[in-house]
Parts: structure tokens; C-alpha cells; sequence
């Protein structure tokens, strides 16, 4: 009788989630109720069967299991920069402009593999041809000569700390997988738990401290959209109140997202306070020569905390000033007082690694350590990473020049004051919406833009697209 | 009324869950045990030794001994007969190929190109296979077989409805349960090797799993199981599918070997193929460090197999969300290389002959070593050398007589008596061969 009922209800879809299902479930059980007692027990269990499998447990035999385990997964929201290039391409006007996703763009738009990282490959490969390379494991740390040359380009080869010997470098995920490997070690092993970000900050950095057990995350004033510059004393005072211990993100330069760098004298008073209330330098140094085109400027807040005599971690990434971006290039450099406390560090950062990947991926750190290694590629890829800067500082002035001209109400100087590949352009949301339905320009919400994707032939087209924007919303 | 199963906590911010993963992660106490002195005024004073690696041990002890007959029988990485690193011709092939195209360096998505995780999928599942022509699989990328762990670990931890505890087989790969404990998922066992037979104790194994509770995760090893290459015949794995099932389990296949068991990919697959024709909705980690000896670039995929595209996608979502602050998206030398050798015809032959070459390599070693005992004359029984498969032996050793076979042999293995086939060449098994019935007799 039972699989009689089963059969009756079964021209139901299964996966009926809806009231009315359920209220003909109840109707039909009410209206029997007072009939036999087996004909409602009959019903019953029909009832209830129904209701598992709205429930989606699956009937197996006599026993029920569920159907998926995943069925509680909910959809994430997708990750707006992505989004943004999905909708970007999708695109078939032809002026859309992309300034979404951070990659550089040579004058014609399209992505570039630098010069001298193809010669880098065209000798791994014939390296490997000769057997004095293979694809074996490297060790946990990475590749020794690799971490050693990345902490050294970021410390300044006179560094005291490289003299002394209190500074390492472990291979990381590029600059993601270095701020993980950091912020796991702060978090196990000194059980930090308060870290603090600007505000604004890269999107990732709470996501990867957060991951890694960090659980009370703090912003630092940092952005001010009134005058479209940087809130000092805002920093200053939130740095001020922060507890003993907290760590603290700072960008080493061209601030992601605003553009906006702390001056030298900023930096030393940042210093002071952050030394006075014991906190702890996390450098994210994601732009080192991709910035002004001159390592030892972009590298001089690091160098200067160094020489203050901090303990801090900087994550560094070689996406960007070696266009490796798929390849996951990256340093941790770890800058101690004690160096007899390395090999401890060291044990313990192999456990962290080991739990997550193992060891590094060997191509892109190769392909960094050849060329740093290298006088002649080092010299010529400090030409590149000029190219790349001076093409991005080229377009800020050409921007900032058109919507001057075009009398764009508001102040532009910004546009050539901050600076490396974003630029917190201080449109409003309204303003940002526009642009993107409108004149297809794509950009975040938060009016950052990606002068990466400002070319010599699209620079009138944005200029007067943003002059339109703000003129309409001002 | 019927949202039991429906999307919950709609509004949630993703930063609000994640802090979920801040919890009770189980971890070392750390001892503040140094004297004041200047030491103190540093961050990590207290930072403590970590246990160093058994098999990196093994590598290094290995270096530095000056004994010309020495043999590193400790990290599994494949050798060739003249005992050095091997690179697959149809790698070399790829690579060129690769080379020409003139890829460009841009950011992969998040979880790899789709086309390497659809490849991944096809390898693993058969070609045509269902699952992957319905779309309810989610496959990304990974930083290879740990990766591949770690992702779904992290996953689970997050995400499974049922008991958080993965269950693996005793003894495991070293590295199973640093990547669940840290990942926030409990670790136990179920029974696995008989060390009275060198063999698989199904008994016991059955027995351990039909107590596993309900709805918790169980690990199995898909072929060539690590570290004692001993695997279930085709009829235990029937049973064992069907006993998971039984006590609805969440089965996580880890398949690191696939080809380089049996030389054959179809039937190194066996085991999760059952499993999938059974009903079971598995997720696998698979690796292409040793099948392809892609060691170093880090290849590997991760799979989530999903009732149907719809839940596919949402978990894919989710996916995502827990790589990106890993490392945002993986790298994409390696995964090139696999997606050339896959699609390529002519490569994809070279590859199962260069796998089949790796395989039978090892087997043979196998058969030597046993039949090199047999001559030096061990009475002992030295079946499982090949019984086992893979890269793996389970010798049989005690901790004494390894101690032993280093000391006076500067034969270099694990303490639990493991040895890497891969590291035997026909020019140094009569030797090992000598040394293992030394001090065995």
C-alpha cells in the first residue's frame, strides 16, 4: 500500500519547495483523517516521504541518506575585479576601455612579456636540455639563491640586517602566497590575533590574514576623499590606539588602491609611533621598481624601518615588475633582531609550508633568480621596469592634463601626485556607474582605475567620458 | 517552510564566515623557556624548534656520508637505471611546443584554466565519462597533490554538513594530517597494514569502518598507496565502496600515482571509477608530480563531484572564495605542460609510454630485489616486495635493523623500514639485495 501511495505522488516533481505542494500535502492528509486509521497512517508516511525528498533525502531500500552533501553550499558573490573583466570582455562596444585588474598594458593594450624574461627562459630551457636543471622538488623554502638574491633586492645589499645576518627570504606563492606564509607564522606562533589594514586596502588583505586565523581585523584611516590625499593624522592617531602587538599592513609603495605614498618625513613619524606602541611591520611590497622605476626609491620605507631597527616581515611580489603574473613569484623577507632565532623560525615556517603546498613552484622563481643573478639581464630589466613606469606616469600626466583642459569641475592633481598602477580617481559611485553602462569604461566601484589600461588612443575618450561623468553627477 | 536545505544566512558577509576558520585550530604550546638576556627583547624568542622532516633527515644524512656503495632509498622521486632525476620525453616535447605558442604571462583564473581541470577530470574519471558531461564536477587547479589536500580540507572544513573528521588508513602519507589538522578538520584512523603479512588487513579495515561514525570523511589512497604500497585487490574495493556507503561516508580519494602504479592509467583508476559507479559523489586530490615528473612546478587538481551542474557551480564558487587567500590563482607552467601532453595525440601516446616505462622500471627493480634476496639466501619471505606497487616498499624492517643497514651499509631509508623503489638501479640492487639479508637474517 505504501508503494502505492509512493507511485501516486510520484508524477509530483521531487524538488517542490513551494507552499502550495505543502498545502495540498496537509489538505489531502486533513480531508482522510478521519478514515481508517490504516488509510491514515498510509498517508502519513506518503506525507512524510513527500516531505523528505523536498528535503532531498533520497529513498534507498528502507533507509534514507542525503542526497548531497552540499546541498547547505550557497553561491558566493563573485569577486568584483574579475567580474568586472568577465563584463569587460563581454563587451562589444568599440571604445570599452578597461581599467579594472591590475596588469600592465603596453601603449596598444595588449599584456607584455618583458624582454629579458623571455631570454630567461630561452636559457632554462636549454639548461634543461644540457640536464644542469630538471623539474625535481625544491626545497620547502624555495630555491636558496632565488630567496637570497629577492631579500637582497628589497633590503639593499648593504643592508646591516643582510651584513649581521638576521634576514632570510622564503620562496612564497608570489606576493599572496608571502602574506599567507607571514601572517600564519604571526598567527601560530605568536598567536597574534589583531592586525590592522588601510583603509582602503587591496581587497585580499583581510581575506588572507582572516584565512589564517587572525580574528579581530582593524582598519587605519588612510584615504581622505575630501581632498583626495592621504589622512595622516588620521593613520597616525588609529596606529596610536592600536594594542601592543598588533600587526600592521603597510604598503611599501604605490598604495593599492589609491596611489598615495606616505612622504619620507610621514614614514619616519609612522615609524616612531608604531615603535612606541610596540607594533608590528607587515610591509607588502607588491611594486618595487614597478613604481618609479628605481628599486632603491621604491624600497626606501623598508630599508628605513629596517634601519630603525624593527623586526618585520615584507611580502614581495614579482608579478609586476617582471610581468610573471601566472607564474607565482614571490619572497617573504624575514628581518630579525637575533639571528640564533633563524633556524627555529625557519623549522617552523617549513611546517606552515609543508601544510599547504609543499614547496614553491620552480619556473618564475628560476626565471627572478637568473636575471637578478645576471649583470647584464639585471641591467636590462631595469630597462623594462623603466618602460613600464615611465609609460604609466606618461599617461597620468596626459589624463590629468586632458581633464584640466576640459575644465572638469574638481581638483585632478592627484592623478600625477599618486602613483604605480592605480589611481584612486575620486569619482562617487553614481559617477562610476555611469561609466560603466554608459561609456563602457570599466572601473571599480570605488572609482580606483587601473593605468594600466590608459593607452595614447584611448586618453581623450576616458578623459571626456570622466568630464561627462562628473559634470552630470557633480 | 521547506528551506531547511536552502540558502542560509543569506546576508552574511564572506569576512564574517571566514572568521569561522579562526577557531580552535590545534596547534603546538609554545614553551617560554629561554633565559632572559638579549634574546628576550626580540619577537620570537619563543619560537621552538620544529621537529625536523624524517625523509628530508634521510636526504641530508645521505650528503654528507662518503661511502661510494651508498644509496638513497628515502625520497620518493623517481629514478632513472643510471639513478638520476628523470625528465619524460614527452615533457621536453611539450615544453617546445609550449615555447613556440608564445603564451603570455597573464593571471590564471582563480582555480586554473577550466580546460586543465576538465582534462583532470577526464583522466581520473574515463574518457566520456558522465560526470564531466553532465558538468557536476568542480575541478581547479592546485599546488599539486598537497595543494589539491589542502584546498579540500579547507573546504571540508568549511563546508561539510557532517562530521568533521577525516578518517585515514594506518599508516598514512606523513603529510595527511598536518594538512587536515591545520586546515580545521579532526584526524583518526581506520586499520590498513597487517605488518604480520607486509599486506593489506582487510579484515581489519572492514571492521574499523563499519564503526566510522556516520556522515564523517574517509581518506583512501586510489592506487600505489603511500608509504606501504599495499593496495586492495579489485573485490575488496567493491566491498569497501559498498560498506562506505553503508555508513554514509564522504569518500576523499587522494591519487597521487595514477599510471605509475601498474603502468596503466585506466587501471590505476580503478578504485575511484568503482566508487563513482557505485553513487558515491567523491572529491580527489591528483597530482602530476610523479606521473609526469612535474616535481617542482607544483601541478595537481583538486575535483568535487556534485549532484548536478547547478550545485557545481555553487560550490565552485566557494572554492574560489578559499584560494584566493592562499594564492590567488596557481601557477601555470606546469599546468601547461599537462594540458599540451593530454590534448596533444601524439604526446599523450608518448606519455603513457614514458608512464608505462617509469612503472615497469620499478617492477622490475622489484623482482630483482626479491629474487637478489632469494640468491643471498634469506629464508625470509619476501613476497610483499612484489605484492606491494608503486614507488613505496613497506620492507618489513625493523627501526633496529635500519639503523643497522645505514650504519654499516650507508643504505639510506626511512625509520619505518620504507624504501623508494624508484631510488634501485640494476647496478646497485645486488648490493642492497646484500645489505637487506645482512641485517635481516
Amino acid at each position: 500500500m505504501r508503494r502505492l501511495f509512493s507511485d501516486m505522488m510520484s508524477p509530483l516533481p521531487t524538488e517542490l519547495k513551494s507552499l502550495p505542494s505543502f498545502l495540498f500535502s496537509c489538505l489531502f492528509t486533513y480531508i482522510h483523517s478521519h478514515r481508517s486509521h490504516q488509510l491514515t497512517a498510509i498517508l502519513e508516511s506518503a506525507l512524510i516521504a513527500h516531505l523528505l525528498r523536498l528535503f532531498k533525502y533520497k529513498e534507498v531500500g528502507h533507509s534514507f541518506f542525503i542526497m548531497s552533501e552540499f546541498a547547505v553550499v550557497e553561491a558566493a558573490p563573485p569577486i568584483e575585479v574579475f567580474q568586472l573583466s568577465r563584463d569587460c570582455q563581454a563587451d562589444t562596444h568599440t571604445q570599452k576601455i578597461n581599467l579594472g585588474v591590475g596588469a600592465y598594458r603596453t601603449p596598444e593594450g595588449k599584456p607584455w612579456i618583458l624582454p629579458v624574461v623571455k631570454k630567461a627562459e630561452a636559457q632554462l630551457a636549454k639548461d634543461i636540455d644540457a640536464e644542469t636543471i630538471n623539474h625535481e622538488y625544491l626545497p620547502v623554502l624555495g630555491l636558496d639563491s632565488f630567496a637570497t638574491a629577492a631579500t637582497s633586492m628589497v633590503l639593499g645589499k648593504d643592508s646591516p640586517a643582510l651584513k649581521e645576518e638576521r634576514a632570510f627570504g622564503v620562496q612564497s606563492l608570489s606576493g599572496t602566497g608571502a602574506l599567507r606564509n607571514g601572517a600564519e607564522f604571526l598567527f601560530r606562533q605568536l598567536k597574534r590575533t589583531v592586525f590592522y589594514f588601510s583603509d582602503p586596502t587591496w581587497g585580499n588583505h583581510g581575506l588572507i590574514f582572516k584565512n589564517a586565523g587572525f580574528t579581530d581585523a582593524r582598519k587605519y584611516r588612510y584615504w581622505n576623499k575630501d581632498t583626495c590625499g592621504f589622512n595622516f593624522e588620521g593613520m597616525i592617531e588609529d596606529l596610536q590606539n592600536a594594542p601592543e602587538g598588533a600587526v600592521i599592513i603597510l604598503h611599501a609603495c604605490a598604495h593599492n588602491p589609491t596611489g598615495i605614498d606616505p612622504s619620507q618625513e610621514q614614514w619616519g613619524k609612522i615609524a616612531d609611533v608604531m615603535q612606541e606602541k610596540k607594533l608590528f611591520p607587515f610591509f607588502d611590497c607588491a611594486y618595487q621598481g614597478f613604481a618609479s622605476g628605481d628599486l632603491d626609491q621604491d624600497a626606501w620605507a623598508v630599508r628605513f624601518f629596517v634601519e630603525r631597527g624593527f623586526e618585520m616581515f615584507c611580502s614581495q611580489s614579482f608579478s609586476k615588475n617582471f610581468g610573471l603574473y601566472n607564474e607565482r613569484a614571490g619572497n617573504l623577507t624575514v628581518v630579525v633582531k637575533d639571528k640564533s632565532l633563524i633556524e627555529n623560525m625557519k623549522s617552523q615556517i617549513t611546517l606552515i609550508v609543508r601544510a599547504m603546498y609543499s614547496n614553491p613552484p620552480a619556473h618564475g622563481g628560476r626565471i627572478v633568480d637568473l636575471v637578478l643573478k645576471d649583470e647584464q639581464l639585471f641591467k636590462e630589466w631595469c630597462e623594462c621596469i623603466k618602460v613600464m613606469s615611465s609609460r604609466i606616469i606618461e599617461m597620468r600626466q596626459g589624463l590629468r592634463e586632458r581633464l584640466e583642459k576640459l575644465s572638469t569641475p574638481g581638483q585632478w592633481n592627484h592623478i600625477t601626485e599618486q602613483i604605480g598602477m592605480f589611481s584612486f580617481t575620486g569619482l562617487t559611485p553614481e559617477m562610476c556607474q555611469f561609466l560603466l553602462k554608459e561609456k563602457h569604461v570599466y572601473l571599480l566601484k570605488n572609482g580606483r582605475i587601473s593605468m594600466c589600461g590608459v593607452t595614447p588612443s584611448n586618453l581623450d575618450y576616458l578623459a571626456e567620458s570622466i568630464n561627462e561623468a562628473v559634470n552630470k553627477f557633480k | 517552510m521547506a528551506t531547511c536545505w536552502s540558502k542560509m544566512n543569506k546576508s552574511s558577509s564572506i569576512l564574517k564566515r571566514s572568521s569561522l576558520l579562526g577557531q580552535s585550530i590545534p596547534w603546538q604550546p609554545i614553551k617560554m623557556g629561554a633565559p632572559l638576556s638579549a634574546r628576550a627583547s626580540s619577537w620570537w624568542s619563543g619560537v621552538e624548534m620544529g621537529p625536523p622532516d624524517p625523509i628530508l633527515g634521510v636526504s641530508e644524512a645521505f650528503k654528507k656520508d662518503t661511502n661510494p656503495l651508498k644509496m638513497n632509498l628515502g625520497v620518493g622521486a623517481y629514478r632513472d637505471d643510471q639513478g638520476k632525476p628523470f625528465v619524460l620525453p614527452s615533457v621536453r616535447e611539450a615544453e617546445r611546443i609550449i615555447a613556440q605558442k608564445g603564451l603570455n604571462k597573464e593571471y590564471a583564473p582563480i582555480g586554473g584554466e577550466p580546460e586543465f581541470g576538465r582534462l583532470s577530470a577526464n583522466l581520473a574519471f574515463g574518457q566520456g565519462n558522465e560526470i564531466v558531461s553532465s558538468g557536476r564536477n568542480v575541478s581547479v587547479q592546485t599546488i599539486s597533490g598537497t595543494g589539491a589536500l589542502r584546498v579540500g580540507a579547507t573546504y571540508l572544513a568549511k563546508w561539510f554538513p557532517g562530521n568533521k573528521t577525516v578518517y585515514l588508513p594506518r599508516p598514512s602519507w606523513g603529510n595527511h594530517t598536518p594538512i587536515f589538522k591545520q586546515s580545521g578538520m579532526n584526524v583518526d584512523g581506520y586499520r590498513y597494514y597487517d605488518p604480520t603479512t607486509c599486506g593489506f588487513d582487510f579484515n581489519g579495515a572492514m571492521e574499523d569502518i563499519s564503526r566510522i561514525p556516520e556522515k564523517s570523511v574517509i581518506m583512501l589512497h586510489a592506487c600505489a598507496h603511500n608509504p606501504t604500497g599495499v593496495d586492495p585487490k579489485d573485490e575488496q574495493w567493491k566491498e569497501m565502496s559498498q560498506l562506505v556507503k553503508k555508513r554514509n561516508l564522504f569518500a576523499f580519494f587522494d591519487m597521487a600515482y595514477q599510471g605509475f602504479a601498474s603502468g596503466d592509467v585506466d587501471r590505476d583508476a580503478f578504485a575511484v571509477r568503482q566508487f563513482l559507479e557505485d553513487g558515491h559523489n567523491i572529491c580527489l586530490s591528483q597530482s602530476y608530480a610523479k606521473n609526469m615528473g612535474l616535481y617542482g612546478e607544483r601541478v595537481g587538481a583538486f575535483t568535487v563531484v556534485c549532484k548536478d551542474k547547478e550545485e557545481a557551480a555553487r560550490v565552485n564558487s566557494q572554492i574560489k572564495i578559499l584560494i584566493r587567500p592562499m594564492y590567488s590563482n596557481p601557477p601555470v607552467n606546469g599546468s601547461r605542460i599537462v594540458s599540451e601532453i593530454l590534448t596533444n595525440t601524439a604526446l599523450n601516446k608518448q606519455w603513457l609510454e614514458d608512464v608505462k616505462g617509469m612503472a615497469d622500471r620499478i617492477i622490475t627493480m622489484r623482482q630483482e630485489l626479491k629474487d637478489g634476496l632469494a640468491n643471498e639466501g634469506s629464508s625470509k619471505n619476501w613476497e610483499h616486495i612484489v605484492d606491494q606497487i608503486g614507488m613505496f616498499c613497506f620492507t618489513g624492517m625493523t627501526p633496529e635493523q635500519v639503523e643497522k643497514i645505514t650504519t654499516e651499509f650507508s643504505v639510506y631509508m626511512t625509520k619505518d623500514g620504507r624504501i623508494s623503489v624508484a631510488g634501485i638501479s640494476s647496478s646497485n640492487v645486488g648490493y642492497l639485495a646484500k645489505a637487506m639479508h645482512a641485517v635481516t637474517k
